[in-house]
Order: C-alpha cells, then sequence, then structure tokens
C-alpha cells in the first residue's frame, strides 16, 4: 500500500514538475552588472530546475524601443523586462506591470528608500532595483594636491570652476574637467538637469508650461558652456559616458561629474591608468541642494500579460537579493556586485574595503530624492528626467540644442528659445495645455 | 584600357587605394586583439602583445552558433528565394520590353523609400497578429521582400548587357526560351548572378533594424550579437571589435572565394 | 553566318508554339515577383496611411480617433523639418557623387591584371561587410574622435590641430561614413560592367590612334551607363533612410546640422512613440523619395534602356 502511495505521489510529483517547467524571456541591457547576472543565471536554474532563462541583450536606446513596443501592442515577447527610473512610474500608472511580491527573507526595508520609492507608485514595488547609481564627482586628488587645493566632500560649483582652471593643462593632455555634451534625454539631458536643478530650475511648472527661458536655465547653460569651452576636451559636444571614461582612464580627465558606476571603472587598475589617483565627493551645488546628483536604477519588472509571471517572479526575487549580491560576492569579488541598491550592502565591511567609492555613492543616492527635485515645486517625478511619456522626444530635443551652443553654433539665447518651442510644441500636442 | 602605363604604376596606385579603404576595417581587426586599456590608448597602439581574450569572452557569453546558425539560414534563404523570384521578372523585362516595363521598375524601387523606422509598427503588429514574432520565418519573409527590388534592378541589368548579336543568333538556330536561357543568357550573366547573390546575402547579414525588432530570444541574427556587445556604460570597444570579426568572418570568407565567379567575365573574341 | 548552336528544331509546331509563349511567358515570369512585391507594399502602406490620419500614440491605449491631417501638419511644422530636408539631399547627393566617382575609378584600376589583383578586390569590398552600427562607432570611435582617433594622429604628425569633425562638420562626418560603406558597392557594380567591356573594340580604337582619355570618354563611360544609373538609383533609395550612423554617432546634431528626415521620423516613432505622426512622416518620406526619383529619371534615364 505504502509503495503505491508513494509511487503515485512520485508519478504525481514528476508530472507537476513537467507540468510547470518554464522558459522565461528576460530582455536586459548590455551593462557590466546584467553581463554578471547572465553568468549567474546557472545557479538559479540549478536551484528551480524547472525555470529555463533565455537572455535578449540589446543596447539601452534599443532595449528600450524594444520592450515598450512589445509593452504597448501587448506583444508577449518577454516574460521579464530590464527598465528604468523613467519608465517604472509611467508604466505602472497604466497597469502594465505587475506589482512585484516581496516577503520577509526579500526584505524590501532592506531596499534603499530612495530606490524603493523611485519604482514604486502608491506604496506598490512595480519594479525591483537591480543596481542603482546616482551621480557624484570624481576628481583627480593628485592634481588637485598639485595644485595646492582641497576639495570638501560638498563643493560648490564655482570652487569646481577655479579647480578646473588650476589643473587645465592641454599642452600635457590634461583637460580641467569633462562633461557630457552628446544629445539625447539620457546624455547630455540628464547632467544638464541636475545642473539646472542646482542652479534653482525646473523643467516644467505646476501648470506643465516648460520654463526653459527662465534664469535659471540661462545662468546654468551659459556656465556649462562657458565652462567646457575653458576648461574641457574638444570634442565633447559628441562625448557620453564611454567617451569619457576612456579619456579620463587614459589620464586625460582632471574633474568628471557623471554616474557613480564610473568609479569602478576608473577604480579598476585592469581598464586605468589613474586607478589610485583618484578621490571623490558629492556631485557640486550652486543654489540649492536640491536634485543636484541624479538617480537612476535599472530594475527587473513583469509585463502584465505574461504567461509565465510565478517564474518572474521567483527569478526577480532571487536576482536582487542580498544572497544573490553575496554570490557575486564569492564568485567575482565584492568590487564587482552590483551596488545602489541595498543598505546591508553598503553595512558589509569587505564590500566598504573592496571598493573606496561605497561611502560617496551611498551619500548621493540617499540625498537624491525624485518626488522632491528642485527649488521650486514641481508637476513630476523624476530628478534628471520629467517620468513623462512626452520626455523622451522633448529631452532629445532640447539635448542638440544645448550641444549646438556647447559647439558655439549657436548662441545660448537661441538655442533656449528653439528648445522652449520645441518643447512648448510636444506638451501642445500631448494636450497638458492648450 | 591603361596598357601603356606601366604594371608597376598600376599596382602601386591600386595596391594603395585597396589599402586606404581596408585601413579603418583592418584597425578593427587589430583591436580585436587588444585589450580594452590597450583600444583607447593615445595615441594609438600599433604594436601590442596581442590577447585572445575578447574572443573566449564573447564565445563563453553569447551562443554565437545559434546566432550564427540563424544569420546563416535567414540570409541564404532569402537570398535563394529572392534570385527565383527576381531572375524571371528580370528576365522578362530585359528580353520582353513593353512600355510599361520601366514604370514597373520604378514602381518596385519606390516601394522600398519609405524609412524602415516608419514601417515599424505596422510591420510589427501583422508580425503579432500572425504569430510571426521572434521566428525566422518573418525574418526571411522580410528580408526577401526588402532585396527583391535591388536584385530584379541588378539582374535586369546584367542581362541588359548581353549583345542582342548572341540571342539574335541562339534565336535564328531554333532555341526556345528555356535553351536560350540555359545555354547564352545564364553562361554570360553569370558575373551578374553572383554579385547580385552576394550582395543580397551581405545585406541581409548585416540588417539590423528587423533583425533586432523582430526577434527575442530564440531568431536572433549575429546583428543581436553584436548589439549585445555596445554598452552604454563601460568600455567596450575591444569586445566588440572581437564580436564584429566574429559575426563578418564566415561572409568575408564568402566573399573572397565567390570572388572569382563574380568577374568571370564575356570574352567577346569567340563571338566575332 | 553560322549561328553559336546548331539546334534544330525537330517539331515544326515548335516555332509556333513559342510565338504564342512569348506573348504570355513574359506575363508569367514577372508574375511572382510583382505580386509579392505589391502584397508587402500595398499591406503596411495601407496601414500606415490609416495610421497617419488617426490620433495613435502607444503610450496612450484608447480610441484611435480621425484627425485627419493634423500628424501631417504637426511632422511638417517641426523646426527641424526643412533643414531635415537639406541634409537629407545633401547627403544623398554626396555619396552618390563620392560613391560613383570614386567607384568608377577604382574598377577602371583593377580591370586589367596585375599581382595580387584578387587580394586588392576583396579589400576593395570589405567595407560593405561591416554592419552600420560597427560602422558608426568604428569611425566614431577609432578614427574621429579629436584626441584618441587615428585621424587626430595623423593630423598631430603633420603638425596640424586635428580636426574634431564630429562637432564642426558632422554631416560631413556622417557622409564620410556612409560613403566608405557604399563604396565597395558601387566598385563592385562597376567591376562586373567592366568585364562585358568590348576589348575588340578597345583595341580597334586604340590601333585607330583613340588616347586614353578617348577611349574612356566615348567607349568606356556609355558602357557603364547603365551600372552608373543602377547604382544611382539602388543608393538613393537606402541613402534616404540612413539612419543608424546618426543615431550613434551625432545623435542628429549638434543643433539639427545632422539630422535627417528619417531621424525625425525616428523622433516621433521611437521617442514619442507616437504613430501617428511618425506614419505621417514616413508617407512624407516616400513622396520626397519619389520626387528625387522622378527627378532622377529625368537625367538618367536614357541609361536604363
Amino acid at each position: 500500500m505504502k509503495l503505491k502511495i508513494s509511487l503515485a505521489l512520485a508519478l504525481g510529483f514528476a508530472g507537476g514538475l513537467a507540468q510547470a517547467a518554464a522558459e522565461l524571456v528576460i530582455a536586459t541591457v548590455n551593462n557590466g552588472h546584467m553581463i554578471t547576472m547572465q553568468k549567474m543565471t546557472k545557479h538559479f536554474e540549478q536551484a528551480n530546475p524547472d525555470i529555463k532563462v533565455k537572455w535578449v541583450t540589446l543596447e539601452e536606446g534599443v532595449l528600450r524601443q524594444r520592450v515598450t513596443t512589445d509593452i504597448a501592442t501587448k506583444g508577449g515577447q518577454f516574460d521579464v523586462m530590464t527598465i528604468g527610473m523613467y519608465e517604472t512610474p509611467i508604466w505602472g500608472k497604466k497597469g502594465w506591470l505587475k506589482e512585484i511580491a516581496t516577503d520577509a527573507t526579500y526584505d524590501a526595508d532592506d531596499l534603499l528608500p530612495a530606490m524603493r520609492n523611485g519604482l514604486s507608485l502608491d506604496g506598490k514595488l512595480y519594479a525591483a532595483p537591480f543596481y542603482g547609481e546616482s551621480s557624484m564627482l570624481m576628481y583627480r586628488k593628485d592634481l588637485a594636491d598639485k595644485a595646492g587645493i582641497k576639495v570638501s566632500d560638498t563643493p560648490t560649483w564655482p570652487e569646481i570652476k577655479e579647480l578646473a582652471s588650476k589643473i587645465h593643462d592641454p599642452k600635457n593632455g590634461v583637460y580641467g574637467i569633462c562633461l557630457r555634451g552628446k544629445p539625447g534625454w539620457g546624455d547630455n539631458m540628464a547632467f544638464l538637469t541636475t545642473l539646472v536643478n542646482t542652479f534653482g530650475g525646473q523643467w516644467f511648472d505646476m501648470k506643465w508650461k516648460p520654463q526653459l527661458q527662465t534664469k535659471p536655465w540661462k545662468d546654468a547653460i551659459t556656465f556649462y558652456v562657458d565652462l567646457l569651452k575653458n576648461y574641457g576636451p574638444p570634442g565633447s559636444s559628441a562625448n557620453s559616458f564611454n567617451e569619457i571614461l576612456a579619456l579620463y582612464n587614459e589620464g586625460k580627465c582632471g574633474m568628471w561629474i557623471d554616474a557613480t558606476i564610473a568609479a569602478s571603472f576608473i577604480t579598476d587598475p585592469k581598464q586605468s591608468k589613474v586607478a589610485d589617483k583618484v578621490a571623490f565627493a558629492q556631485a557640486p551645488t550652486m543654489v540649492t541642494p536640491k536634485g543636484a546628483n541624479w538617480l537612476w536604477a535599472w530594475a527587473l519588472a513583469i509585463p502584465a500579460g505574461t504567461k509565465n509571471a510565478d517564474a518572474a517572479q521567483k527569478f526577480i526575487a532571487w536576482s536582487t537579493s542580498k544572497d544573490y549580491i553575496k554570490l557575486v560576492a564569492k564568485e567575482e569579488g565584492w568590487n564587482a556586485v552590483p551596488t545602489g541598491t541595498r543598505k546591508s550592502t553598503y553595512a558589509n565591511a569587505d564590500f566598504v574595503k573592496a571598493a573606496r567609492f561605497a561611502d560617496a555613492e551611498k551619500k548621493a543616492i540617499d540625498t537624491a530624492n525624485p518626488n522632491d527635485s528642485t527649488l521650486p515645486k514641481s508637476p513630476y517625478v523624476g530628478v534628471q528626467f520629467a517620468a513623462i511619456p512626452e520626455f523622451q522626444a522633448i529631452g532629445i530635443a532640447v539635448g542638440q540644442q544645448m550641444s549646438a551652443a556647447l559647439a558655439g553654433k549657436t548662441s545660448i539665447d537661441a538655442a533656449l528659445k528653439a528648445s522652449q518651442k520645441a518643447a512648448d510644441r510636444e506638451m501642445r500636442k500631448a494636450k497638458y495645455y492648450k | 584600357m591603361h596598357e601603356k602605363l606601366p604594371l608597376i604604376i598600376r599596382s602601386i596606385a591600386a595596391w594603395a587605394a585597396a589599402l586606404l579603404v581596408f585601413f579603418p576595417l583592418g584597425w578593427l581587426v587589430l583591436t580585436a586583439f587588444k585589450t580594452e586599456l590597450q583600444a583607447i590608448s593615445v595615441p594609438p597602439l600599433l604594436t601590442f602583445p596581442p590577447t585572445l581574450e575578447n574572443f573566449s569572452l564573447v564565445q563563453e557569453r553569447s551562443d554565437y552558433l545559434l546566432y550564427a546558425k540563424n544569420s546563416l539560414i535567414t540570409s541564404l534563404v532569402s537570398t535563394l528565394l529572392g534570385l527565383a523570384i527576381a531572375a524571371p521578372a528580370a528576365y522578362s523585362m530585359a528580353f520582353f520590353k513593353t512600355k510599361r516595363t520601366r514604370d514597373i521598375l520604378m514602381w518596385m524601387l519606390s516601394t522600398k523609400m519609405m524609412p524602415a523606422v516608419g514601417a515599424l509598427l505596422p510591420v510589427y503588429v501583422l508580425a503579432q497578429s500572425a504569430g510571426m514574432l521572434d521566428s525566422l520565418t518573418a525574418l526571411v519573409i522580410v528580408f526577401t521582400l526588402s532585396n527583391l527590388p535591388i536584385m530584379v534592378w541588378m539582374l535586369y541589368s546584367s542581362f541588359k548587357e548581353i549583345p542582342k548579336e548572341i540571342l539574335e543568333a541562339a534565336q535564328m538556330d531554333g532555341a526556345n526560351v528555356w535553351t536560350e536561357f540555359r545555354n547564352v543568357v545564364l553562361p554570360l550573366s553569370i558575373g551578374g548572378f553572383a554579385s547580385t547573390a552576394l550582395l543580397c546575402l551581405v545585406m541581409s547579414w548585416n540588417e539590423a533594424f528587423w533583425s533586432l525588432n523582430l526577434t527575442a530570444a530564440k531568431a536572433g541574427t549575429l546583428a543581436a550579437l553584436i548589439a549585445s556587445y555596445s554598452s552604454p556604460e563601460g568600455l567596450f570597444w575591444a569586445k566588440l571589435s572581437a564580436a564584429s570579426l566574429m559575426a563578418i568572418a564566415p561572409i568575408v570568407v564568402f566573399g573572397w572565394f565567390s570572388q572569382k565567379q563574380l568577374v568571370q567575365g564575356l570574352t567577346f573574341g569567340a563571338v566575332k | 553566318m553560322k549561328g553559336l548552336f546548331e539546334v534544330e528544331s525537330k517539331f515544326p509546331l515548335a516555332n509556333e508554339y513559342t510565338n504564342a509563349m512569348s506573348r504570355v511567358l513574359p506575363r508569367v515570369l514577372l508574375a511572382p515577383a510583382v505580386v509579392t512585391l505589391f502584397l508587402w507594399m500595398i499591406v503596411p502602406l495601407v496601414m500606415t496611411i490609416y495610421f497617419s490620419v488617426v490620433s495613435y500614440n502607444l503610450m496612450q491605449p484608447g480610441e484611435h480617433e480621425f484627425i485627419g491631417l493634423e500628424n501631417i501638419e504637426y511632422f511638417v511644422t517641426d523646426p527641424d523639418f526643412w533643414p531635415a530636408i537639406v541634409n537629407t539631399l545633401v547627403l544623398l547627393g554626396s555619396v552618390i557623387a563620392i560613391t560613383v566617382v570614386l567607384g568608377v575609378g577604382l574598377a577602371l584600376l583593377v580591370n586589367e591584371p596585375f599581382p595580387g589583383r584578387g587580394i586588392v578586390r576583396v579589400l576593395l569590398i570589405s567595407p560593405f561587410f561591416v554592419m552600420a552600427t560597427v560602422n558608426a562607432l568604428l569611425w566614431k570611435h577609432m578614427m574621429m574622435n579629436p584626441i584618441y582617433g587615428v585621424l587626430a594622429q595623423v593630423w598631430i604628425f603633420f603638425g596640424q590641430q586635428p580636426v574634431d569633425w564630429l562637432t564642426y562638420h558632422p554631416l560631413l562626418a556622417v557622409i564620410i561614413m556612409v560613403a566608405w560603406q557604399w563604396l565597395p558597392f558601387a566598385c563592385l557594380i562597376f567591376i562586373t560592367s567592366l568585364q562585358s567591356l568590348d576589348r575588340e573594340q578597345m583595341e580597334a580604337a586604340r590601333m585607330d590612334g583613340a588616347n586614353a582619355l578617348q577611349r574612356f570618354s566615348y567607349l568606356v563611360l556609355p558602357h557603364l551607363g547603365r551600372a552608373i544609373a543602377v547604382v544611382i538609383m539602388i543608393e538613393m533609395i537606402f541613402l534616404m533612410s540612413v539612419f543608424a550612423e546618426i543615431f550613434t554617432t551625432t545623435g542628429g546634431g549638434p543643433g539639427n546640422d545632422s539630422t535627417n528626415v528619417a531621424f525625425l521620423i525616428f523622433k516621433q516613432a521611437l521617442m514619442n512613440f507616437d504613430v501617428g505622426v511618425a506614419s505621417a512622416g514616413a508617407l512624407f518620406a516616400v513622396v520626397l523619395a519619389n520626387i528625387a526619383a522622378i527627378f532622377l529619371i529625368r537625367m538618367i534615364g536614357k541609361n536604363l534602356d
């Protein structure tokens, strides 16, 4: 009798397993941490033999287009999507995403508050942060010391300008400061938005009217163009993250204000010639510290129409858990773990030892608040963007104008005027106002 | 034509031009064997200890064979299918010219004039409703139809190169259409066929827009492989070069072997 | 004159059959290509026309209300619209001119045998094998970067300041990239076409005392006429929708210096996800291309026969 029962149970179990076999298709961006996640997939599959994971890795712009097209047309091509802080509020509001289920082991409270808030709507988490970043100042301590300047932890922009002028030495191949200039809402506009924020400006006022010709914008852009023209490298108007990273690693930049993840690259002796000469500080401020440093997370979300919701939840819970971070630390070292998501990571002594930038990074993330990033009150969320669908097109149009101003092809006033016109057009068309 | 010019001068000029044209690609090849740090060095390095780490990284990170297989299938099938449809059409337009021939040719071209980015949504929705998203079939159809106008044009052009006298001679001997094609037209236009086939093969091989937008995990081609190497945050230059090399290697090898076919010519001495 | 073939007609009816066939045959041969192209063209075209007159934004699901010409009006009133058209035509014209002129030159150069001709031909064709995005990245990073690019080093070698291509000459930079990629195509077609050049005629002309330039102008160029026409037509189609290179390198800027019509459509289609305006833009691109094509046909039309 017992044999029969156990046999039946065994068959039933096997049958159950066979039925539960699921294939997860995951769309992701090809950043270093995601690549590591792909490497670690075998651990997940071993622990969950009924789930097979397939990866689709794309470049950021293409990924965004692909997943947006898919989710908006209910294509059902993906079970897990890697999205950012820009999409999450928009898609969450439309009901396109499933809520991420969290339990005690997952410990959602361990998530850095800024990250959790940035990816939630009405208290519900719609995407689990995989890695997060803010922006900060990364400068060459050796050059600053030589110029006799001590950089405070919370510098101001005039101080930065002064330091840039002292260490700018193009004859010896060192440029005072390197900043983004390539047109794009996530390229130059990400940085410029934070600059405008800290100069006291905003994208839209409470009536959603674009504010691009106001004084903070003019001051900020004038400062930016002036700074880069005098102390920046040639070709700035086509430079984004990777171009500047290459320059920095070759020792050509005295200062750089950009994503905190850059810190892990520039301090890696395998790819940087100046790995041990870098120091960190918070992003510079001007009139207000609000919105001076940005907030971004790459997060995993589940489209509402997926047929493998359970498997998807399991994967997401696994890959954004504390155990995953420990797994990566064990296999790749503490300096390769995805950062910017959990308090426990920063509390870990090994991590702090391996990552010199940990302190500065955590401080930056903690001070970024997408719900309160401008001096005058704003109707939108987002620090370095406005989480509205129209922002991408507006961002790239304005980015193009800013790039032209930087290249000296148009005056700053003309650029701002054209930007205001472009933004106004889009907002009017989207019926934010008549 | 330049028989008077000494062979030496011509050779040097030809080699110089070829090397100049090839140079950027050659640089890509070099970079594939560098480390990321070497790839961005100033001034650019010409000599350096080569490493195979990029290739092994690509191998272990992506499913190269799957992508290569998909690229191979979609390119080959779409080229062959395209030739099968285009050759008769080009033949008919070249040898049975009617008043409307030119209009049809122009109209075939104008179908390609819509930028792909504008047709993305309609095609995506079509593919989705036909259940063909992420399938090789969809890609083959899109490639074939994209290249069809070009194939028709190029074959038309090479058919027209055949002098009327040869055709008339064959017809006078009572050859019917099929014999005419097999014994006269085909041998004389093999160069045209080969170059048309090669061009369409390459265009399908390199096609990235539709390959990326219509596929997910199963039907990705080498374009997807390449796309997975240009990271937004992080140095990728050496790895991308290695991945590109692995992506274009098969097609270059093919091109090398077929280039004899490409220039198999007509010799008119025998005719007259 | 003895014919090439000694086929004897065994069946007296065969000739009549052949004659009848020669009326029906062309249409039968033509049919598959025409039908498939028709379907491929008509279905997306109809859908595009439909989308262009409704309000359809992927991000705003809901009713797709009919709004007539509003989309096309929005597309056409974009401040970048006219610059985009100019840029598109400049790009088109320049790349075609460069590839045809250089293509003919190179094809002539390799027309006669010399040591290593096979290798040279493969080298000349090699850029065509590179994918558009890789091509763009290649030029942006490796060649044109004013600090660590190869061209910068060459300029420094000659004692000049390196040129910041992407900032000051963005359209030119894109033209160079695209021309480099399409030169092999033109070369290939011209090489193949030159193979069918009547050598006896050339010999006869040479012996009659015609010099190289005369032989070129009166014999070679007319012969290449059709090939040149084909190259121009085909390149025109592809160059109208050049997009990957611009997206990867200059992002359409600085300003709208390197924005072309395809990039404008991209902004609407994949940045705004506004299918309505993007479709209107796509239709407009087709109209523009057709106008350009008609214009070109008038210029080179006789060469197509």
